[in-house]
């Protein structure tokens, strides 16, 4: 257990950079409308906080920490909204994926050339974080489970 | 508001969503994850019938416009052409949803019996290969149907290595993710250049606007080796046995339509983006990999031990039939005036043995996953006697290798004998070394039935579960009824299929107008 850990100075270092990295990426999840990036880069960024954990405390630390079935289960839930916001689309308005929210008080404005508000977009912003969710959950999930398996491949 | 015009998109929603709600339910309770899965499977199921019946009932091609006010508006007021995401149904994309979704409901079922450790993400990836599958058959769109191959081929990877304890079922998966990721980065570069060339994506426009270049030629070269490695034909057939053999029973089952879900897209691209600009030596190539694919199948099928990978062999044979068939009925279709001769009748028979293919040699997948799941025995060599207990798995068996060697009255000799008949008039040559190689294959599959189930007992077995017998029932049901009035199933599901391939005009017309 402990010979997994690295040094007490990366430790706190990593402590202190995960909520930073994880607003970043929230950051870019948000913005993905407006601004280069999106729910996938978001995600990436997000799942590269849960990166640095591994390789500060360890796998096994991080995996009774966060348990991959909670993961699993956040990607799941970042697929669902997607797929209901997407079958919403039928109900409230016209077809599948139809951007419903123009014009709506949240995220209703159109986005123009140059500065927007960030409550603009419609469902994109939505959509956005559905992915973001399920990039984090699946990356971090994948990166956690390698880091696992090769720990225990070199016993 | 009328949810049958949102038909084609539901179909690939709800399996979708019903994968991901599976795991979240599946940390709740088992049983009810079972149920639930197979009531979304249900449901898909019966949309696509109503589906099917819309698009018998309508001439043209059905599309649908994802985000747009209205879903039959292809053409947005402020475009000149197709920009939103199309899905275009026409008979032919029906008549492999209807096998996709049949042969994965069916495989649900036969799995309920036997997975049991780590169901959750099995059903999963299950109807994530599901919804792989129809998105392919249904999307008008040509990134699309880059984004659906990677959806089935990162979710059939994965089930191939659902058996993870087996370290074979792990190489199997690999060599299959990487043939997989090379002909998925075939169609990316092929739809960027496309992209480059018309500023298009959409399949219908693209056939539109196709002036046959030479950047179009290159395209057509990465399309069509993308989609026949897909498809697992002879020079290519290398990932086929182990992905086949190391699958799961009903997952090797679902993995055939997930090949013919390639050959679809091979059709699509022929047929319909390159219809008559397409050069002949195209069918020359597609009936040298149907002849190749047949002989290397048998004789391969002829030296194994492992119970799955020699069916698997026989599937690379079933599968060189089809795409023999195809050649020969594209050959038709470029010579002028030869599609009434006989590329009419070649490409009925053909695609009549897409159905017949999954439904024979899944069935073969079927009986053999259950003799390895009671046995826990793959090498045939150790097997034997297993029809004095396995007594409805015997035959069952039976009827499946009589309709896989094509033996009258089964489904098998409807559609071979239609591809004997036909191919004929193109070289007398082709029809000997289909129909020399059916015969072997009857002779390989008559030696496994003795060495497997008759003979003294050797090894202690039960008959199967009864969800594998129940799945495995409704397929020789299947064989049987299909075999008995093939007439019933060409007239009302080929006959329209193959016109639809035929009349590339439609689908054309269908989303651009002209």
């Amino acid at each position: 257990m402990n010979e997994e850990r690295m040094s007490v100075i990366v430790q706190t270092i990593a402590s202190i950079l995960f909520p930073i990295i994880l607003i970043f990426s929230f950051y870019i999840i948000m913005h993905g409308h407006l601004t280069p990036g999106g729910g996938f880069q978001g995600g990436a960024v997000g799942a590269s906080a849960v990166a640095l954990l591994i390789v500060a405390f360890g796998a096994r630390y991080v995996e009774n920490k966060m348990r991959e079935e909670n993961l699993s289960a956040f990607e799941s839930v970042g697929g669902l909204v997607f797929v209901i916001v997407s079958i919403l689309g039928i109900f409230v308005a016209t077809t599948f994926l139809t951007n419903f929210l123009v014009g709506e008080p949240l995220f209703g404005i159109i986005p123009k050339w140059g500065v927007s508000p960030l409550n603009s977009g419609g469902v994109l912003p939505i959509l956005n974080i559905a992915v973001g969710m399920k990039v984090i959950g699946g990356l971090a999930s994948v990166v956690l489970m390698l880091a696992i398996a090769s720990k225990e491949g070199e016993k | 508001m009328n949810l049958m015009e949102h038909l084609p998109a539901l179909i690939i929603a709800i399996p979708l969503f019903a994968a991901f709600l599976t795991p979240i339910i599946d940390r709740f309770s088992k049983k009810g994850r079972d149920a639930f899965v197979f009531i979304f499977m249900a449901l898909t199921l019966i949309l696509v019938v109503l589906l099917a019946k819309d698009v018998f009932d309508s001439k043209v091609p059905i599309t649908y416009v994802m985000g747009a006010s209205d879903p039959h508006q292809t053409i947005p007021t402020q475009s000149a052409v197709p920009i939103r995401i199309i899905l275009e149904i026409d008979a032919m994309s029906i008549f492999m949803v209807i096998i996709s979704i049949l042969i994965s409901f069916i495989g649900l079922i036969y799995s309920f019996s036997h997975i049991k450790e780590g169901g959750g993400k099995f059903y999963t990836l299950f109807l994530l290969m599901l919804v792989g599958m129809i998105g392919m058959e249904l999307t008008g769109d040509l990134f699309n149907l880059f984004v659906f191959l990677e959806i089935l081929s990162i979710s059939s990877a994965a089930l191939i290595a659902f058996e993870i304890k087996r370290e074979t079922s792990f190489e199997a998966a690999i060599k299959y993710i990487v043939i997989s990721s090379i002909a998925a980065l075939f169609v990316l570069f092929a739809v960027g250049l496309f992209y480059g060339e018309y500023n298009l994506l959409n399949i219908a426009a693209i056939a539109n606007a196709m002036k046959f270049t030479r950047i179009d030629k290159i395209a057509l070269i990465l399309l069509f080796s993308a989609f026949v490695m897909k498809a697992g034909t002879a020079p290519m057939h290398m990932w086929l046995p182990d992905a086949y053999g190391e699958a799961p029973g009903a997952v090797s089952m679902v993995l055939i339509a997930t090949t013919q879900a390639s050959l679809y897209a091979l059709l699509r691209v022929c047929f319909t983006l390159y219809n008559e600009s397409l050069p002949i030596i195209m069918p020359a190539t597609l009936i040298l990999l149907g002849l190749a694919s047949i002989f290397i199948g048998v004789t391969m099928a002829l030296v194994q031990n492992d119970i799955k990978r020699l069916i698997a062999y026989a599937a690379v044979a079933e599968v060189g039939y089809i795409v023999l068939a195809i050649g020969v009925g594209l050959y038709g279709f470029l010579k002028s005036g030869e599609i009434e001769g006989y590329g009419i009748k070649a490409l009925q028979g053909g695609i009549f043995h897409i159905f017949n293919d999954v439904l024979d040699v899944g069935l073969m997948f079927l009986v053999a996953g259950g003799v390895i799941y009671m046995t826990k025995e793959r090498n045939m060599n150790k097997l034997g006697g297993l029809a004095h207990s396995m007594k409805y798995s015997s035959i069952l068996f039976l009827i499946g290798l009589a309709a896989v060697a094509g033996l009258p009255p089964l489904n098998g000799f409807a559609s071979k004998l239609m591809i004997y008949e036909s191919i004929y008039k193109v070289s007398p040559i082709l029809s000997i070394v289909a129909i020399l190689a059916s015969i072997l294959m009857l002779s390989i599959f008559v030696k496994i039935f003795q060495s497997i189930f008759t003979g003294p007992k050797v090894i202690e077995a039960n008959e199967v579960p009864k969800c594998m017998l129940a799945g495995m029932i409704v397929i020789a049901g299947l064989i049987i009824f299909f075999g008995l009035f093939p007439e019933m199933i060409v007239k009302n599901l080929v006959e329209p299929a193959v016109n639809a391939l035929l009349n590339y005009g439609e689908y054309i017309s269908a989303v651009t107008g002209v």
